[in-house]
């Protein structure tokens, strides 16, 4: 029965092309837009590391000094360096890595390329085996690295195509300003959106996110032998105070120190959870913290929550495609509906021989499927075309846009679906044309 | 033209589902309309933003990785290069540029007490501006004056992030909202630890960043010596068309004389292109849309009109055999869409409002101003009557004779 509903649906798309082609072009072009935004939304709201984000964690303590009436209970989206390292040099989780990230001038002394500004991030040996990064040759640093401050270095896949055209350069020299440091691991390609481990202060930039989407850093240093090579690069969050002349960036009154902790059981999050306000509450009983309540763990994707990782303009594009597709199926409604009661004396005869007023309905259902799916390929194109389009624009994250399978498995369903609901209504209503009076205007 | 519409509401009662249908798409395109006819004027009122240096003129090099030690000896020698450029009308250099998105912001207030915590004080944008900056941006200095030698002489930044000075510039817009209706020369800002009094006031100069207060700038003098090399950008003032002549000489200039320094070049048209790339291409995209969808809404009252003139034609031709005109079934099937159209503006309008209330909840977005409504209402009229009039058109066309085919 249903081949012979296609047939027949196939056979009424063609008795009328410049009506079928309005459909099908309106559903194209709703889900073409829709479907665009989607799936920028989903590449952008996705889980940066799924095998490792459910035992991530993001500790937080509040190290502003001020019994500010107007103090909003949230602590800095990062820490000063004594609490970071404190919480970080107890190994009480099963891994830790502070990061830190900075600029500072780099060269390669073997390779006759002029200096270029790159970014740098500090972080300690964890780092590596906990966020799973790739490397193509070597590895990343010990912990007696960052204990005994080694000037060793991990540079980016990028990175060492530019300097070294791809070759295995672990064992070179790296010049980060004036200091010579060794390459002892180059990464693969990792690109993880977002880049996850720098998010902080999604909340005072406006919506304003596009930037957690930037390429990982080029260089990764541990962090007591980046301190030594670029202190005055590091970039800092904030500071509660104006930091006196010449105070070693390591006691400045500022936050500027992010830690992620692993913490692969829901015991071992309570007991870290602890762990933080225990600590809270011993510094300030030596009077070095004041908010000593205000502690947080948050794991990773609640810490991307937070900060509202995906731009506002995503979020609002998509709407606006969502709004622009029902619309598209409005249209599609009526445009059926003028489609399926035209042929109402043809219908009128089917009942009349016998037909159920379900099969009308089957049939009815079929022909907007149909239309549907010619609509998902021509909605399908449309999304390359628009993907390829955003491609262009000087946006971070121009470079991740894709259609991966889901999204391409979700154009079709979305179009078939919205086709049949479309199709719900005039189906409806052209199954219940009263058969004397058809029969009789024949 | 009464008379008419007492048997039109008549045939909606009969044809429920068709007249909601043009509703709900009127009201529908009407909603998404205004609203994104309302973001694409925010954007381009953005894109468009008044800033009050000579951006045609200027060129910029940045030169960063210097040695911040060597800063009072290597900044004059690199401006005296920069000035023997042929074109190089005057040359500065400063620690950020309007729209270069490198904001140092620190927060004010007007109260000796203030601390940066306090939620009464006002978050400005800081510019270390070293001599000649006001000749070489162009600056319009609309009250007192601006740095003097002594000012450039006597300020330092320490390991502070703030400079050891007490002469600031504020913006017109910053001082009207930090000393509402007062007169700002003398006035001062303070935070913990330092204060600055205002020396002068310059007409509006972007911040690096813009959103929300656009013009929150303060300008802070910084002689080289004791600069800690944060004045970065090199500017340079110059006949606009020489402007991309004098990137490139100026770019290779500092580049050779600071050979392990890495220097950058822009205009600064470049730097304003760059900055509003994203939202031009936004509003281009909400442009786009807008005709999609007003093309989509047009072709769906047009089909589904002449559905509902075929059905009728029958009854059609029966007023004609009993004595109606051409131009009575035309305007039969004109004032039925005006109604339709009508009632979907109406709805239309409530939703419209509604979104843009949800948006500017979750989006940081301004009311919509009322002048929307009737421009909406007018807008999507005319689209109704354009796509009836075919149709109708069609209608009219219809011979009295049918009245007397079959049934």
């Amino acid at each position: 029965m249903f081949g012979y509903y296609l047939d027949l649906a196939l056979r009424s798309l063609k008795r009328n092309k410049v009506l079928t082609a309005l459909m099908v072009i309106a559903i194209a072009v709703g889900i073409g837009a829709s479907m665009t935004t989607l799936t920028v939304m989903h590449l952008l709201s996705g889980d940066p590391i799924p095998t490792r984000s459910a035992t991530l964690f993001y500790p937080q303590v509040d190290p502003s000094p001020d019994p500010d009436p107007g103090h909003t209970h949230e602590a800095w989206d990062m820490m000063d360096y004594r609490s970071a390292m404190d919480l970080w040099a107890a190994h009480r989780a099963d891994r830790q890595a502070m990061v830190a990230s900075g600029s500072l001038r780099l060269t390669a002394p073997e390779v006759n390329q002029p200096p270029l500004m790159a970014q740098m991030l500090s972080t300690t040996s964890d780092f590596f085996p906990m966020f799973d990064v790739p490397f193509q040759y070597g590895g990343g640093w010990q912990p007696q690295d960052d204990q005994s401050r080694s000037r060793v270095a991990v540079i980016s896949s990028d990175l060492n195509i530019k300097l070294f055209g791809g070759a295995n350069s672990v064992g070179r020299t790296l010049r980060l300003k004036d200091n010579d440091v060794r390459i002892i691991g180059v990464l693969a390609p990792w690109r993880p959106s977002p880049q996850f481990y720098d998010v902080a202060g999604g909340r005072f930039s406006n919506g304003k996110t596009a930037s957690f989407y930037n390429k990982p850093e080029d260089v990764f240093m541990p962090f007591s032998s980046s301190l030594d090579i670029n202190a005055s690069g590091t970039n800092i969050f904030t500071c509660w105070h104006v930091p006196d002349a010449d105070t070693k960036i390591e006691d400045k009154p500022c936050v500027w120190v992010a830690l992620w902790v692993q913490l692969d059981s829901a015991a071992k999050a309570s007991n870290y959870r602890r762990f933080i306000a225990d600590y809270a509450a011993q510094q300030k009983a030596l009077g070095r913290l004041t908010h000593a309540d205000n502690t947080t763990l948050r794991s990773l994707m609640q810490w991307l929550d937070f900060n509202q990782v995906v731009p506002s303009d995503v979020r609002l594009q998509t709407w606006l495609a969502f709004a622009f597709l029902l619309i598209c199926l409005f249209n599609t409604v009526g445009l059926l509906l003028a489609k399926f009661l035209r042929r109402s004396g043809e219908i009128g005869v089917r009942r009349a021989l016998g037909a159920t007023q379900g099969a009308v309905l089957a049939q009815c259902l079929v022909e907007a499927g149909l239309i549907g799916l010619i609509g998902g390929i021509g909605g399908w194109l449309l999304t390359l075309l628009g993907l390829a389009l955003i491609r262009q624009q000087p946006v971070e994250y121009a470079d991740l846009l894709h259609l991966d399978s889901m999204m391409f498995l979700t154009t079709f369903v979305m179009a078939i679906v919205a086709s049949l609901l479309a199709g719900a209504v005039p189906a409806w209503r052209a199954s219940r044309v009263a058969l004397g009076l058809q029969l009789k205007t024949l | 033209m009464i008379m008419e519409i007492r048997p039109i509401f008549a045939s909606m009662r009969k044809h429920m589902i068709p007249a909601t249908l043009i509703v709900l798409e009127i009201a529908l395109a009407c909603a998404v309309l205004c609203n994104a006819v309302f973001m694409i004027s925010q954007r381009v009122s953005d894109i468009h933003l008044p800033n009050a240096i000579d951006e045609q003129s200027l060129v910029t090099v940045t030169l960063r990785g210097t040695d911040d030690k060597l800063a009072g000896s290597d900044v004059p020698r690199n401006l005296a290069a920069l000035r023997g450029i042929a074109g190089v009308q005057s040359a500065a250099v400063i620690s950020t540029l309007p729209l270069s998105t490198n904001n140092w912001g620190w927060s004010f207030g007007t109260k000796p007490e203030s601390t940066i915590t306090d939620q009464s004080t006002t978050n400005v944008s800081l510019f270390f501006v070293g001599p000649g900056i006001d000749k070489t941006l162009g600056l319009r200095v609309v009250q007192g004056r601006f740095f003097n030698d002594d000012d450039y002489a006597n300020s330092s930044l320490g390991s502070a992030p703030l400079p050891e000075t007490h002469a600031v510039v504020l913006t017109k817009s910053l001082v009207e909202k930090m000393w509402p209706g007062q007169p700002a020369l003398g006035k001062t800002m303070y935070t913990t630890g330092h204060y600055y009094t205002v020396v002068g006031v310059m007409a509006d100069v972007l911040r690096p960043n813009i959103g929300g207060q656009n013009y929150s700038t303060a300008f802070f003098p910084l002689g080289a010596a004791g600069s800690k090399g944060v004045q970065a950008y090199y500017v340079m003032h110059c006949d606009p068309q020489d402007r991309d002549r004098i990137v490139r000489e100026a770019e290779l200039k500092l580049a050779t004389i600071n050979p392990g320094a890495v220097a950058k070049g822009q205009t600064y048209s470049e730097i304003r292109t760059k900055y509003f790339a994203n939202m031009s291409s936004m509003a281009w995209m909400l442009v786009l849309v807008c005709v999609v969808m007003l093309a989509v809404t047009a072709f769906g009252i047009v089909g589904l009109t002449s559905f509902w003139v075929n059905q009728r034609r029958r009854q059609i031709g029966v007023r004609r055999a009993v004595g109606a005109t051409r131009g009575h079934i035309m305007r039969y099937f004109q004032t039925e869409n005006f109604l339709l159209s009508t009632a979907g503006v109406v709805f239309g309008m409530a939703l419209a409002f509604g979104i843009n209330a949800y948006l500017m909840q979750h989006y940081e977005l301004n009311r919509m101003p009322w002048y929307y409504l009737p421009c909406g209402a007018i807008a999507l009229w005319v689209i109704g009557q354009l796509s009836v009039f075919g149709p109708a058109r069609r209608a009219a066309a219809v011979p009295p004779v049918v009245a007397t085919r079959s049934a």
